[in-house]
């Protein structure tokens, strides 16, 4: 039996950008907020000297425990069963205090301005018949100007280090720290990237180039390229992660109280509002009710959905009626993700042990508003990436095609390459379709007995025409970067079920019209005014570029609004019935 | 490899065929005593003098087990059976085997590193989701076997020690090299039927888990002494290269551990 505890003004399940990002602004502002991280607590004493390959990227240290928390199960076709995802080498969502904000990469872009009225700027361009039918492109219910002033909140938070990009306008001010250094391997990209026309930049980043102070006066430290990166903690608090900025300035406040350890199983909802969270201690076995004015799921995409469906608030979508929103428009940079060109170099040696998760350089021509669709088969594009992480010689062993996985010619030539390689990716822009979605799974439970989330997903036309122009692309450049060897990727038939990366989104969409989105613009439900949903769950689309300024815009955009609520109640933007067909 | 290159590499076979006899007869000498058995009381026994037989009278002349190995300063605590680590530090080697540029998976440690990992955590798949139901897939990109980690490992070693007294009449690490590799190939292209498991996934494993072992923190004990990372000039975990990442030239450092970098 849950034990009913006193009520607090908001409570927020997840600790990373958004859970933390509203915890702090909320906080701040004199209410009282309490925290929920079901992992464990962390702090940057936890990472210090944390530079050990096998147990961060190849163990998946920082990773959620499929075991004792849950996993999810997938399917391709909505006739099909679903399997669960088994193991951490097929499910990377981050774990603990932070959450995927602790061990992410640090690249840190905006979308641009066509992303938030992606419809109206297609069909505007293009015509309606471009749209390919039973794809969901809809328009965000914001536009890029109104959400521009969020994004220049994150970026100081964070204290992004980078330049403008030479083809978006529309900063209202500077990145607040310089770009990170240009090494061999992004000057060779650049200078060939600018050979063939394009306008490339260093990639912002969310690795510090130097010590800085941000408005909450959190100081995040400068980057040493230390190459334990993206997969890790930092060793010496120089990413911008929640933990050395939003969950300090909400503890600094004393109006914040995090409880980790402790999962939130259900929101309490009245059929109008909701009331509270019902959550389990893990360290105890007790059950607690915790009621609020405000509830805000800051989860993962998959919490934040599977939270609203185990708790029956908001019309669950069904794809056999195209009706419902909970669990609709489920999309993601993963299958058809980061795919290009390896190039290998005879003559040349560059120092990719050292590094850091966003040391990088790009280009901004081939998507958004800078592509021309009417020949294309596909919409929008993506951007173009070149990387300098930091391998580690576990998992980084590239070899031309054609040679043995394993024996003496693997060995000779992952050797001898293992300092001569390059790779040059694709990011594409991804849409949302009536067949990709998120139910609650019949038959796969999580410990405590309750249904995972069960993912359909699918490629499409779209996705496989977009992939393959990004793999011959980056091959262009590689070439004009004089790779003596160069292998491209193939695009793949179907959806494999590997969930890399993090970068999954919708299932609680935003937008204008209650019929085809779950949120306002500010993350407000249709269906429940004091509740917010707040994450990459809210994206209609993924843009071309990585997801977490967008997130992180989006927090602050929601912290906003809860507060907006918590002074003024109701409904805080008007719905809009636009008919939209898919 | 060129031929040149290939008949250095037997000359140093012969280096370590002596040496690797003298860690034979000292592991024997260790063993006798460290059971407090006198070898004269047990020779005529049947369990003992089995054992001893089979532990040392039949150590091959062949590549496999004469190359440099710490067995000495080893134990096993995941394999109960020598045959399966005979197995499997046969199989290790092939896949990342001695040659000119340094050291094979046994010298580097390899078969202990796997040992070690399939008796923890990953072994039993801790952090996996492991309820049923359990369906067949077609997938090996798909994880959906009831066994864990070290069940999968000592069915595929066990399967492929089978396949070679079958056909090569001959246990596996006592087989050629190129038996060996013949076997390692079929499993590798799913020709091999194993009970709850398929072929392709235990050879990846297999594969992923000798990679890891040549490449991992010393602590783990693999690449021993660094010397996985020496062959590709990796220099361990450091603290900073902010002074030297924009450098032309490729920079070398020694490398150095956790065990020298940790707090």
């Amino acid at each position: 039996m849950a034990k009913k505890l006193d009520k607090v003004d908001v409570v927020v399940v997840g600790t990373g950008w958004s859970g933390g990002i509203v915890s702090a602004e909320l906080a701040k502002a004199g209410y009282k907020v309490v925290g929920f991280e079901r992992g464990e607590e962390k702090s940057t004493q936890d990472y210090i000297g944390a530079k050990d390959e096998l147990r961060y990227m190849s163990r998946k240290h920082m990773m959620q425990d499929l075991n004792k928390q849950e996993t999810i199960t997938s399917r391709n076709e909505i006739d099909e069963k679903a399997l669960p995802v088994r193991t951490q080498d097929e499910m990377m969502v981050g774990n603990d205090l932070g959450g995927s904000s602790v061990h992410w990469a640090g690249a840190t872009y905006r979308y641009s301005p066509i992303d938030f009225e992606i419809r109206s700027k297609i069909t505007e361009k293009y015509g309606e018949k471009k749209i390919p039918e039973g794809m969901y492109l809809q328009d965000w219910g914001i536009t890029y100007d109104e959400l521009e002033k969020y994004y220049d909140r994150f970026e100081k938070t964070a204290g992004l280090s980078g330049e403008e990009d030479p083809l978006e306008e529309g900063r209202s001010s500077d990145y607040p720290n310089p770009p990170m250094i240009e090494t061999p391997n992004l000057r060779l990209f650049k200078e060939a990237a600018k050979n063939l026309g394009y306008h490339p930049f260093q990639i912002p980043s969310a690795n510090l180039t130097q010590k800085y102070e941000n408005p909450d006066g959190q100081v995040i430290n400068q980057c040493q390229y230390c190459a334990f990166c993206t997969h890790y903690g930092c060793d010496f608090g120089a990413k911008a992660d929640p933990i050395v900025t939003v969950i300090p300035t909400a503890q600094e406040t004393g109006n914040f109280e995090l409880r980790v350890n402790s999962y939130v199983r259900r929101v309490v909802y009245d059929g109008k509002k909701a009331t509270g969270v019902i959550y389990i201690d893990l360290k105890t076995g007790q059950e607690y009710e915790q009621p609020a004015d405000v509830v805000v799921l800051g989860g993962f995409t998959f919490t934040n959905t599977r939270l609203l469906l185990l708790s029956e608030i908001g019309k669950p979508y069904n794809p056999e009626t195209r009706e419902g929103v909970i669990g609709r428009s489920f999309h993601g940079q993963f299958n058809t993700m980061a795919l290009g060109a390896r190039g290998f170099f005879e003559d040349k040696k560059f120092n990719l042990h050292m590094g850091a998760g966003a040391l990088g350089a790009t280009f901004s021509d081939l998507g958004g508003e800078h592509i021309d669709n009417t020949d294309t088969d596909f919409i929008h594009g993506g951007g173009v990436e070149i990387r300098q992480y930091g391998d580690g010689p576990i998992n980084n062993n590239p070899v031309p095609k054609g040679t043995p996985l394993w024996g003496e010619e693997f060995k000779e030539k992952s050797l001898h390459y293992a300092n001569r390689s390059l790779l040059v990716w694709f990011t594409p822009a991804i849409f949302s379709w009536w067949h990709n979605y998120m139910d609650l799974d019949p038959t796969y439970k999580d410990p405590f007995g309750d249904p995972v989330i069960r993912v359909t997903h699918k490629l499409t036309d779209q996705d496989r025409n977009l992939a393959k122009f990004g793999v011959e692309k980056c091959k262009e450049v590689m070439e004009e970067m004089g790779a003596d060897i160069i292998d491209v990727d193939e695009v793949p038939e179907e959806f494999d079920h590997v969930y890399q990366g993090t970068h999954y989104a919708g299932g609680v969409i935003m937008g204008e019209d209650p019929e085809t989105s779950a949120v306002n613009n500010y993350l407000q439900m249709w269906d429940a005014e004091n509740l917010f949903v707040v994450g990459a769950s809210a994206f209609p689309h993924f843009g071309n570029r990585h997801p977490t300024a967008t997130v992180g815009a989006l927090a602050y955009r929601a912290a906003e609004g809860v507060e907006k609520y918590l002074k003024e109640g109701g409904m805080l933007a008007e719905p809009k019935n636009n008919k939209m067909k898919a | 490899m060129t031929e040149n290159n290939s008949k250095q590499g037997s000359d140093k076979t012969k280096q370590d065929q002596n040496q690797s006899k003298e860690n034979t007869d000292l592991g024997r000498r260790n063993f006798i005593k460290n059971t407090g058995l006198v070898a004269g009381g047990v020779i005529g026994g049947s369990l003992f003098g089995g054992l001893l037989a089979g532990n040392f009278k039949s150590e091959p002349a062949t590549k496999q087990t004469d190359i440099k190995d710490d067995d000495i300063k080893e134990a096993r605590i995941f394999f109960s059976r020598h045959e399966d680590f005979n197995v499997l530090k046969a199989a290790v080697e092939r896949i990342y085997p001695e040659d000119d540029n340094g050291p094979g998976a046994i010298e580097l440690g390899v078969p202990h590193f796997i040992d070690r990992q399939l008796a923890g955590e990953f072994g039993m798949n801790g952090k996996d989701y492991m309820q049923g139901p359990f369906r067949e897939v077609d997938s090996d990109d798909r994880y959906q076997s009831r066994l864990n980690r070290g069940e999968i490992m000592i069915e595929g070693l066990r399967k492929m020690n089978a396949i070679s007294k079958k056909k090569f009449d001959n246990n596996f690490d006592q087989a050629e090299n190129e038996q060996q590799i013949e076997i390692l190939q079929s499993f590798e292209n799913g020709d091999v039927d194993l009970r709850g498991t398929s072929s392709v996934l235990f050879f990846n494993l297999l594969r992923q888990m000798t990679i890891e072992g040549a490449y991992c923190d010393p602590v783990y004990g693999g690449n021993r002494d660094m010397k996985g990372w020496v062959m590709r000039e990796y220099p361990g975990p450091r603290a900073a290269y902010m002074n030297e990442i924009d450098s032309e030239e490729f920079v070398t450092h020694d490398p150095i551990s956790l065990k020298d970098y940790q707090p």
